[in-house]
């Protein structure tokens, strides 16, 4: 009887409509939630939040992001990648020109500017369905790394091409850059991700969540009972560009430190697709467990053929890796299409019955 | 029902179809079709498989657009109509072949059908404060409403996609009665359905029309259960109007009679 | 002005001064355009008989050439690897179907395309670790010398790999019109249930045109391969046959053919005498720019059948 949902009676809609409306739930995520934010800094070390959790965050972002477009409102998307670089090259762009302006701004702007790419890479989408959506966002993707790669603008006329991420403080601590410390990135992002899920959850589950999954299930009968599909489509490229632009702006920013386009080429655009199918479609926790499912999995990989002894040429890790993560896929979509969320749910369900399953 | 009644019960014209003409190519759906639906009545339209009563539900709710002939919905003449539009003139719909939402759950699926009524912005939603917890909250309170009225309180938080076929046909005229549409457009609500389903059914036919006042315009192949139903009844053979008139007349019409009647039941 | 010029003049004073030149990038875009219409072909097979968007048909063609390639290696003549890997592709289909399309038989078109994403990983991660990554020259006897026409410079290779092209097109129509499996196909093209309904099993059609799609991308492999060298860009360069595929129709094979012709000497041209204006490499989002575009106006493509939705 750890877990429990029975005796608890809600006397209000507003009791039942809540974010989660079982006080378990709620105080579990509110434990995690203050355990992220204030003691992993102290217990962790440098190479675990620098390395780990702070790449791990940045791609649940970008995961929740096509989460939204593909979970929720049933749109493929192959240009993730290029939505992402979008936020960093513009969040670099908005950070080197006011210089004083706060690098939460910054971040913010970097999601805006891939907000307005993605409506226009969108725009197609009235027309068009399903996998023709692979080909226009496979645009995006080629054509927008070409552009940041191939014009100098944008990345101030830079000798070498590769601008370093800029040094920017908040209340007088280095949170971006090479020089920041990895504690300080980590607080800074996941500030950024625990708001950037609760706005998710709510967005999901409200009025425009709803429209959204209703123009996935069937959009004709969305648009009888008065959706519009042309303004809930791009409302959903729209947001989900803006979460993948943050990401890609915090990317640049707090992770690798440079701006540089090989970080968002067409790989990374599956690598977040790959977070979003075993993770969960349609599912804002999955986003979470997929992206760290993934991210840590070449990792784990790459210890285990060190543990068996093994002599594995990192070439053949590597297209092992391929083979796990394709064969996964496969596996998810077959087996559990709502993927490690659904996992989740499964043994919170045993949790409920547990110690007396009958 | 007496005829007092009944008419006071029903009112004036809300919706006129002059001369609608469709064709697909070569072939005519609807030839010269004319009728009308008044404020608070249940109308059918009847007739054999491919007589064109889909096409004139599709008309009617922007899918299609005739060729020829117009369509004053509430005195106001239809421009080229959009589903959309439609929907948010007051027109709402049921299908033939259930058209649900199927990963969503009933409660999500009747709320689908408020959404014309909520206006708060994305920002209000996405924090969850002002109109968009105002309104998540009002229209719940209704939602409950139509899902008390429906008798499906047990089902709220299934998804529609793992329920029965009689109750997904429940839930969908939840969904369009959630609109509280002004002309309520119901595509064969019984098709597939047995005898005590289409009982069920149709007393929800019936309560929609006496509680909320709500006119109703069904499509049906079943004759019976349409006859005791409906006020008025059209019948449609070949994509032309045969006959037009009460139930009793209808009854009496020598060419329905022959045309539908006839051959496809005594 | 010199920028709108440099767009709207000066190339066209290029073509004009020195037309032989323009002939050459012409037809030697073409004929990258045949191998984009081989890999279309394929997608377009599969598309048509299953529905299935396969996003893998490009890594199917490096997976093959993997296959031949490291089968000559061994020292294996040249037939006898074709024909293995023509098994092993046959194989393939058998595998793809009993493990993967079978169990997702209802599922939304959605899921099966994001399922074949991950078959294209799996098969990529397979052949590299069978056979290893680095660049493998592939030498099948394809002449390699030059034709001239007037002062323009003609490959053979590239002729020779348009006239196997344009064979295998033929012996496939031959094969769809007067074999009874190729009627079979192309009455579950027409009509999934209607085909169901007279008893053609939808498991074995599955397999027979995912075998079939698994030749075209071996043919295309070796052609393709003798060119490039045997390489991970292959799969790469064959997602350039999805815009191709916007452009003909995902259900037509004359499409795909025609398709691939004009993306492949479009992007040439384009590259040639607009890329510099632009900084370069325009040649790497050329095709998705154009299908994105054409979408607009034509969504079903220039031969594929309206699309009409029903209530």
């Amino acid at each position: 009887m750890i877990y429990r949902e029975a005796g608890v009676f809600k006397t209000s809609y507003d009791a039942d409509m809540a974010l989660l409306p079982i006080p378990m739930d709620k105080y579990f995520v509110i434990a995690v939630t203050l355990f992220a934010v204030i003691v992993v800094p102290f217990i962790s070390n440098e190479y675990w939040l620098g390395s780990i959790l702070v790449p791990v965050l940045i791609l649940s972002i970008a995961a929740i992001g096509l989460n939204i477009l593909t979970g929720y409102a049933g749109q493929v998307s192959l240009g993730t990648g290029a939505f992402m670089a979008a936020g960093a090259y513009m969040g670099y762009k908005f950070v080197t020109a006011f210089p004083d302006v706060n690098i939460i701004f910054g971040i913010l702007a970097g999601g805006v500017s891939s907000a307005m790419i993605g409506i226009v890479f969108g725009a197609p989408s009235l027309r068009i369905k399903g996998f023709y959506l692979a080909v226009t966002t496979l645009a995006a993707q080629f054509f927008l790394i070409w552009l940041f790669q191939k014009q100098p603008w944008f990345v101030n006329y830079s000798i070498s091409g590769v601008p370093t991420a800029p040094p920017r403080e908040i209340f007088g601590i280095l949170v971006t850059g090479a020089e920041a410390s990895a504690t300080a990135r980590y607080v800074f992002v996941v500030c950024f991700t625990i708001a950037l899920a609760w706005i998710a959850r709510n967005l999901v589950r409200g009025r425009v969540g709803r429209t959204w999954m209703a123009i996935r299930d069937m959009d004709i009968a969305a648009e009888l009972i008065g959706i519009r599909p042309l303004q809930t489509k791009l409302s959903a490229f729209a947001i989900s560009s803006f979460y993948c632009g943050v990401a890609g702006a915090l990317w640049a920013f707090c992770y690798i430190n440079t701006v540089e386009p090989s970080a968002f080429d067409i790989n990374r655009s599956f690598q977040i697709l790959f977070m979003v199918i075993v993770g969960g479609l349609g599912s804002i926790l999955g986003s979470f467990l997929g992206a760290a499912f993934i991210f840590t999995l070449p990792i784990f990989l790459n210890n285990f053929f060190g543990v068996l002894g093994l002599d594995v040429s990192t070439a053949t890790i590597r297209h092992i890796e391929f083979m796990v993560f394709g064969g996964l896929i496969v596996f998810f979509l077959i087996v559990e299409p709502h993927g490690l969320a659904r996992l989740w749910a499964l043994a919170k369900e045993k949790l409920r019955m547990w110690p007396f399953p009958y | 029902m007496t005829v007092t009644d009944q008419q006071s019960r029903i009112g004036e014209q809300i919706l006129h179809a002059e001369n609608i003409t469709l064709g697909f190519g070569g072939v005519k759906a609807l030839n010269d079709i004319s009728f009308d639906i008044r404020k608070g009545e249940i109308r059918s339209i009847i007739g054999p498989n491919g007589a064109g009563k889909s096409s004139m539900l599709n008309v009617i709710n922007g899918f299609y657009q005739p060729q020829e002939g117009t369509i004053h919905f509430k005195g106001v003449p239809y421009r080229p109509m959009r589903p959309y539009l439609a929907a948010s003139n007051g027109i709402a719909r049921t299908f033939q072949n259930i058209a649900l939402f199927r990963g969503m759950s009933t409660l999500d699926n009747i709320m689908t059908g408020r959404v014309l009524k909520m206006k708060a912005s994305l920002i209000e939603q996405a924090f969850y404060v002002l109109r968009g917890k105002k309104e998540e909250l009002e229209h719940r309170e209704h939602v409950e409403k139509v899902i008390d009225f429906l008798e499906i309180q047990a089902i709220r938080r299934t998804p529609v996609g793992r329920l029965p076929y009689g109750l997904q046909k429940r839930v969908e005229l939840g969904r369009a009665l959630a609109a509280e549409p002004d002309l309520l457009l119901l595509d064969e609500p019984m098709a597939g359905m047995n005898l005590e389903e289409k009982e069920d059914m149709s007393r929800f036919i019936v309560d929609v029309n006496e509680q909320f006042g709500t006119t109703i315009a069904l499509i049906e192949h079943d004759m019976s259960v349409v006859m005791d139903l409906s006020d008025r009844v059209v019948v449609l053979d070949y994509g032309r109007k045969l006959a037009d008139g009460t139930p009793d007349e209808v009854r009496g019409d020598q060419a329905v009679i022959d045309a539908y009647l006839g051959v496809t039941h005594e | 002005m010199e920028f709108l010029q440099s767009i709207f003049v000066t190339p066209f004073v290029e073509i004009v001064d020195s037309p032989y030149f323009f002939f050459e990038v012409f037809f030697g875009g073409l004929m990258a355009g045949v191998m984009y219409s081989l890999v279309a072909l394929g997608f377009v097979l599969i598309f048509k008989a299953s529905g299935v968007f396969n996003f893998s048909q490009g890594v199917m063609v490096l997976f093959a050439a993997l296959n031949f390639v490291g089968l000559l290696e061994h020292g294996v003549p040249i037939w006898l690897a074709f024909l293995i890997t023509m098994a092993i592709m046959t194989a393939l289909a058998f595998a793809v179907e009993r493990l993967v399309l079978r169990h997702l038989v209802n599922q939304e078109p959605i899921i099966l395309f994001m399922a074949t994403i991950g078959l294209a990983f799996f098969l990529e991660g397979f052949g590299e670790t069978l056979w290893g990554s680095e660049i493998k020259p592939l030498e099948v006897g394809i002449p390699n010398d030059v034709w001239f026409m007037g002062d323009a410079m003609i490959q053979q290779a590239d002729v020779f790999a348009a006239v196997v092209a344009g064979a295998m097109v033929t012996v496939l129509a031959l094969f769809f019109h007067y074999t009874r499996v190729g009627r079979a196909l192309r009455a579950v093209a027409d009509d999934h249930q209607a085909a169901l309904s007279i008893g053609i099993p939808l498991n074995h059609i599955w397999i027979i045109v995912w075998a079939v799609a698994g030749v075209v991308a071996l043919v295309a492999g070796i052609l393709w391969g003798s060119k490039l060298g045997v390489q991970f860009s292959l799969s790469v360069i064959a997602l350039k046959a999805l815009p191709v595929l916007i452009l003909g129709g995902f259900t037509s094979i004359p499409g795909a053919i025609i398709g691939g012709l004009i993306i492949g000497a479009g992007e040439k041209v384009a590259e040639v005498y607009w890329g510099s204006v632009f900084g370069g490499a325009i040649e790497e989002w050329f095709a998705y720019i154009v299908a994105l575009v054409f979408l607009f106006f034509r969504p079903q493509g220039l031969f594929g059948d309206k699309i009409i939705e029903r209530v």
